[in-house]
């Protein structure tokens, strides 16, 4: 009796979301399902529009084109992202803040997933995402705050639906899971787009979360940046999959890769996306191929691990200066708009210098505030330890004078 | 059309219904609702009640009282946890209020962050207290820390219940006493109960708790019975009030020669030998800590200063245990008011033996009295 029995995508154990997904774009599931060997562009690196052959788009799929509006509004994302990135890189070498793990070069992937959500979904972002959490509204100086060495995190993750910036590797794309499944219990149709790097792939809790998703069906987008580098490490050293997107297949969701450098494609494929979670298709993964231009934070040495004419050719690449050839050349973007954009990241980025440059003096006494709800008995000792201590400091300094 | 998958859940409509009222703007707060008496839970009549019985009813009736309460895990569905403890809870609040979920405990841990962050209450059950290790990446980071990291923005109202402890002939990976690591991590309330009707009440402020909280179920327990009124515990809890048990020792025998300090599997024993003390004429009180984290400091310093004289029983290896805090504890705080120094009795230094040998490891009621003998020292 085993002659029905598929020994690819199995109809029997997939979820109906994704055949009716398959049915819907007029392909089979292992067509729906597995990714294509190329990836979505629809930009060349100058700015020029791409064909429909040109694409990389698999048969039966397909992407529309962001209207003038979006683009546009994602330039002036973009130009504030890239501000952002630099600001911060040089606030670090003034000593200023304590580290930045910059996301110079990734702005495309940045701004497209903030721009991909509505606001009563959820974005679950990384230590590099800062750009994507201030795209998604987060008022900046609050991100800074961990930053800056102030408190672990400084804004309000209910306030925007933005998750906190996790540190350890893939452990928030499990969080992402429960925000989805609990709003699924509920009967929302809440989207949750899940963000992490190429080598966190290798993390035991990627593999966890995307089989919880896929078990539970529901609607997270894990969209990884392939920025090429885990730290010194290329993606050749983690993983001979044929690309992180074919990651998925095991799963039992479609995979899909993007030029992650190209910001035309990346919001076609996280609108279309969106629109296929919302509508009950169950969790994606989305594969965006991009570069970090600079080191992994201020602490390392790039130089050690890679070529600078490597660098070089990515620069040719660069997200910004590509949407802005196109929105010049389709006459989109003229010298007026140009420079008031300009002038907003400029704001931005003054704002951020006179966050930076204000000292700020933390509460050692709010050390023990939040570890529980109320404190314990032995918190509110030891935190009458310290006060002393703090006590016989201020009046050891005013002794002095 | 193919079928639908195993966990899909039920109809839209239904959903809804089961989870009215409930939403992320709770931020892991007591959502104030009208309280559902759970009278249709049959709870296990006055008299002989089974520590187990007592943490079931405890689940039911959180579940029934609160929709936001969710209870999932490995095999706890259908078949009611391996240990019988989420017995019929699905088949009460069906699919998607208990269900299991892949084998997976990091998983488990992290989808309930998750939860808990999007307005559910999250109860998850670790198959065996060694098998909780693969999830302790999301307890530590994350569990024990996102209230801190976000100054309390983010509440994380998890309970994490664990089947510990020996005395039960399991295989390696099913007899640990993990608590120290929990215990150790700031964050985390650590509860442990002793007693069936402990187990209830326990349980119940577990899951009511806004912080993250981790049971641990002395196992060789489960089947223990002792006289229970479930329901009148039902209906305490129902009128609230500050009686708790949270940071709260109970002395289950009073006395003035010394004090035996316990918690979890080992007060039976304790017990025990205070009994057989008593009968070669040496009167010993016997406290239970009930829950290790927060520390009853309080009620410990009481009953040392009375006695002057204490033993630490507890089955998890002695080195760097929660019996050393609780000694280190004891002498720093207590040093004028004790005749002797502290003594522990606990498991050796050694990973928990097998089935055959494992009576060697479990603290004895003639290790607790050899160590009374030795407090009452005089130079």
């Amino acid at each position: 009796m085993t002659e029905n029995v598929s020994h690819t995508t199995g109809t029997e154990r997939t979820a109906p979301g994704i055949a009716e997904a398959s049915h819907r774009f007029g392909i089979s599931l292992e067509d729906y399902l597995l990714p294509t060997h190329g990836r979505v562009a629809m930009m060349s690196p100058d700015g020029t529009l791409l064909g429909p052959g040109e694409q990389g788009a698999a048969p039966g799929h397909s992407y529309p084109r962001p209207s003038d509006e979006r683009l546009l509004d994602a330039y002036e994302r973009l130009v504030i992202g890239r501000r952002i990135n630099d600001q911060n890189a040089a606030l670090v070498r003034q000593g200023r803040m304590a580290v930045y793990p910059s996301s110079h070069g990734q702005e495309a992937c940045q701004v497209s997933v903030a721009m991909a959500l509505e606001e009563r979904d959820w974005l679950f972002p990384t230590y590099r995402d800062t750009v994507a959490v201030i795209s998604r509204g987060v008022d900046p100086n609050e991100v800074m705050t961990s930053f800056r060495g102030e408190w672990h995190q400084g804004y309000d993750p209910h306030e925007h639906n933005t998750a906190v910036q996790s540190t350890p590797l893939t452990t928030q794309l499990l969080h992402a899971v429960g925000v989805a499944h609990a709003a699924r219990l509920r009967g929302e149709d809440t989207v949750v787009i899940a963000l992490c790097g190429d080598g966190a792939t290798s993390e035991g809790d990627f593999h966890e979360a995307l089989n919880f998703a896929a078990v539970f069906h529901l609607p997270v987008i894990f969209f990884v940046q392939n920025n090429g580098y885990a730290i010194s490490v290329p993606l050749s050293a983690q993983t001979v999959a044929p690309s992180l997107a074919h990651k998925a297949v095991g799963y039992g969701m479609a995979g899909e890769r993007v030029d992650g450098n190209d910001m035309m494609a990346l919001l076609s494929v996280l609108d279309r996306a969106v629109s296929l979670a919302r509508s009950g298709s169950g969790p994606l993964l989305i594969e965006a191929e991009t570069y970090r231009m600079q080191a992994h934070t201020n602490a390392d040495d790039d130089t050690r691990y890679r070529e600078s004419e490597e660098v070089a050719a990515w620069r040719a690449k660069d997200p910004v200066l590509r949407l802005r050839a196109y929105l010049h050349d389709a006459g989109l973007l003229g010298e007026e708009a140009e420079s008031r954009i300009a002038g907003h990241a400029e704001e931005v980025a003054a704002a951020l210098r006179d966050a930076m440059n204000a000292d700020v003096n933390p509460d050692p006494l709010e050390l023990f505030e939040h570890v529980f709800v109320e404190p314990t008995p032995q918190l509110l000792e030891q935190r009458a330890v310290l006060a002393d201590e703090l006590a016989r400091e201020t009046e050891e300094k005013e002794e002095a004078r | 059309m193919s079928a639908a998958p195993q966990n899909a859940p039920a109809t839209p409509e239904a959903k809804q219904a089961d989870f009215a009222g409930v939403g992320p703007h709770a931020r892991g707060a007591h959502v104030e609702r009208p309280v559902v008496a759970p009278e249709h839970i049959d709870a296990p009549p006055a008299g002989p009640t089974t520590f187990a019985a007592a943490l079931n009813t405890a689940m039911a009736d959180a579940m029934a009282e609160d929709p936001s309460v969710v209870v999932f895990g490995e095999d706890v569905g259908k078949l009611g946890g391996v240990f019988r403890i989420t017995d019929g809870l699905q088949a009460r609040f069906g699919k998607d209020r208990c269900f299991d979920t892949p084998l997976a405990e990091s998983g488990i841990a992290g989808m309930a962050v998750g939860m808990a962050m999007n307005g559910l209450r999250p109860v998850i059950e670790m198959q065996f207290d060694a098998f909780a290790y693969p999830s302790l990446e999301q307890v530590f980071s994350h569990i024990a820390k996102m209230h801190n990291r976000t100054k309390g923005r983010v509440r994380l109202p998890i309970t994490i219940r664990i089947p510990y402890a020996g005395g039960v002939g399991g295989v390696e990976h099913h007899c640990d006493s993990s608590e120290a690591y929990y215990a150790h991590t700031p964050g985390l309330k650590v509860f442990t109960p002793s007693g069936v009707e402990d187990a209830y009440r326990l349980l119940r402020e577990a899951i009511d708790s806004d912080d993250p909280v981790v049971i641990f179920e002395p196992k060789k327990l489960y089947w223990s019975k002792e006289q229970a009124d479930i329901a009148a515990l039902r209906a305490a809890h129902g009128r609230g009030g500050d009686d708790r048990l949270e940071g709260n020792a109970r002395i289950l025998r009073e006395g003035s020669d010394a004090t035996l300090i316990s918690y979890g599997p080992s007060v039976p024993t304790a017990l025990k030998a205070a009994e057989a003390a008593a009968a070669e004429g040496t009167d010993v009180e016997v406290l239970d800590l009930r829950t290790i984290v927060p520390l009853d400091d309080a009620a410990i310093d009481a009953s040392v200063r009375k006695t002057g004289r204490a033993v630490v029983i507890a089955e998890a290896s002695g080195f760097a245990s929660v019996a050393s805090e609780l000694v280190a504890r004891i002498q720093e705080r207590n040093f004028h008011s004790l005749a002797s120094p502290v003594l522990r009795v606990t498991g050796f230094d050694i990973p928990f033996p097998a089935p055959k040998l494992e009576q060697y490891q479990i603290p004895s009621v003639d290790r607790i009295l050899d160590a009374l003998d030795r407090l009452t020292w005089e130079d």
